[in-house]
């Protein structure tokens, strides 16, 4: 004669100890911790867990417990609510685990005791699909895309550069942009600054580049600063991101991040474009050369024109501004080799890449050690006034 | 004849070229022939105390000249000279 569900459990009950969740939180606080082992399925694993615990669904339990205890260890299984893991305990027990034991209440009433418990990351469903081409490279996979998702960046600039650094950091999942931008769209920079559209000139270019980022991927956060940055904002600005892209337009904004991403300690991925040549360097905070070991001073304005005085290719923008992604996706990741240390320059015209070697200077006037970081009136200091008069002071 | 690579500010200065070919034996030879040929490149480069403008980097083929020997550095006809000002065109 067959046995019922209620006939199965209570013999378990018989033989396998029941252990009350706060005796666990007790057990696991102590220095004989017992090995929690989650028979629950992925789905319910992946809504939450006890710290620590390890994940074998019951389905495998048998085949898989060699490789996850020993015999004679004190082992806790637990489930969803106490009875599947009381069950499996048996089939342990007979394995010759005689340490186990069961979680009453399973990880229900652990949660419901108010336990701590963890929240594993993982991909949605829809990101796997998103991020296939991602996770599919074995230097981004699965780990690389949550840090993505996890990581923060601060445009500076949503012009010819932050347009498309913008949209393929949007593209790739970096959960979050911050675009510093006071600027409104104009006709004239549809040229180039392609995160725009003719429909929204006129309109703040951080909040229409708002607008492009959510329409291309919702994962991504978009904080829209309408402002200029400058020596009273950007520390608190920059302090909540983790990397910065530099796409301004001004040597004054230049400097003053050169030296802000200093005291803040945030890596400043540069990138400068004019007519058909293009810059770009990354900047790790004294760890290699800062703008200012790689360009001490500005060059004074006659010899250094904005684009919208010398014209810039559009394409060249995009190319540059690409290569800013590129590199912020690399110091995100912790992979391959950064621009630390080089200045690649590019020639549209000629169609070729140059770098030159950067290295620190020990006589900096923003790293060195005897420097002395502290903002200054960059608008003044990049028009010359006190500086490019006559001699270049040493 | 070292090869002297100009940036886009000072192309109008040399006849709207990106690079030339210009004589000398080390670095101070070849500014001072380049600015023999164009006068309107020293204007740029050197302030009035005869010295190399601050902003200005040159380097010779990847390596600032800085770090070699400044102005003394011997340079020949495989050598490329990058004159390299700051830019800073990026968002307008």
């Amino acid at each position: 004669m067959g046995r019922t569900y209620q006939d199965l459990l209570a013999a378990a009950r018989e033989e396998i100890p029941e252990v009350q969740v706060a005796e666990l939180a007790d057990r696991l606080a102590s220095d004989e911790a017992p090995l929690v082992i989650d028979v629950r399925e992925q789905a319910e694993w992946d809504e939450g867990h006890v710290p620590g615990a390890v994940h074998v669904p019951r389905g495998y339990l048998e085949s898989r417990i060699a490789g996850v205890a020993r015999p004679n260890e004190p082992i806790v299984l637990l489930c969803a609510g106490g009875f599947r893991s009381l069950l499996a305990a048996r089939n342990l027990r007979e394995m010759g685990y005689d340490h186990v034991e069961s979680l009453a209440g399973g990880f229900t009433r652990w949660k419901q005791a108010g336990n701590h418990y963890d929240v594993p990351q993982t991909l949605t469903a829809e990101q796997r699909a998103r991020y296939s081409r991602h996770t599919l490279i074995p230097e981004v996979g699965e780990a690389g895309q949550l840090k993505l998702l996890g990581a923060k960046v601060l445009l500076i600039g949503a012009g010819g550069l932050g347009s498309p650094s913008a949209y393929y950091l949007a593209a790739a999942g970096v959960g979050t942009l911050g675009l510093v931008d006071d600027d409104v769209v104009d006709a004239s920079n549809l040229q180039r600054q392609i995160i725009h559209t003719t429909d929204r000139v006129g309109m703040l270019k951080a909040e229409s580049a708002k607008i492009a980022i959510e329409a291309l991927n919702p994962d991504v956060t978009v904080n829209a600063h309408a402002t200029r940055i400058n020596r009273d904002n950007v520390l608190d600005i920059i302090a909540d991101y983790d990397v910065i892209v530099d796409g301004a337009d001004n040597f004054p904004t230049r400097y003053l991040l050169a030296d802000a991403s200093l005291m803040a300690r945030k890596p400043l991925v540069h990138a400068s474009i004019l007519r058909f040549e293009g810059h770009a360097s990354v900047f790790l905070p004294y760890d290699g050369p800062c703008y200012r070991c790689l360009f001490p001073e500005p060059p004074p304005p006659d010899l250094a024109p904005s684009c919208g005085e010398a014209g810039v290719l559009g394409v060249l923008c995009g190319v540059m501004g690409n290569i800013q992604a590129n590199e912020a996706i690399k110091v995100i990741l912790g992979i391959g080799d950064t621009l630390s240390g080089r200045l690649l320059v590019y020639d549209a015209l000629g169609m070729s890449f140059t770098e030159l070697k950067v290295r620190r200077d020990p006589n900096c006037p923003g790293c060195g050690p005897d420097a002395h970081l502290e903002f200054r009136d960059y608008d003044a200091w990049c028009a010359g006034i006190g500086r490019h008069v006559g001699a270049v002071q040493a | 004849m070292s090869t002297v690579r100009v940036p886009p500010v000072l192309r109008a200065a040399v006849g709207g070229v990106r690079e030339l070919p210009v004589p000398g034996s080390t670095v101070a030879e070849v500014l001072q022939s380049l600015y023999a040929a164009h006068p309107e490149v020293r204007a740029q480069l050197v302030g009035d105390d005869g010295e190399l403008h601050r902003f200005v980097n040159i380097y010779v083929n990847d390596e600032d000249v800085r770090l070699l020997g400044w102005l003394d550095t011997s340079v020949d006809d495989s050598d490329t000279l990058l004159i390299l000002p700051a830019m800073a065109g990026g968002a307008r």
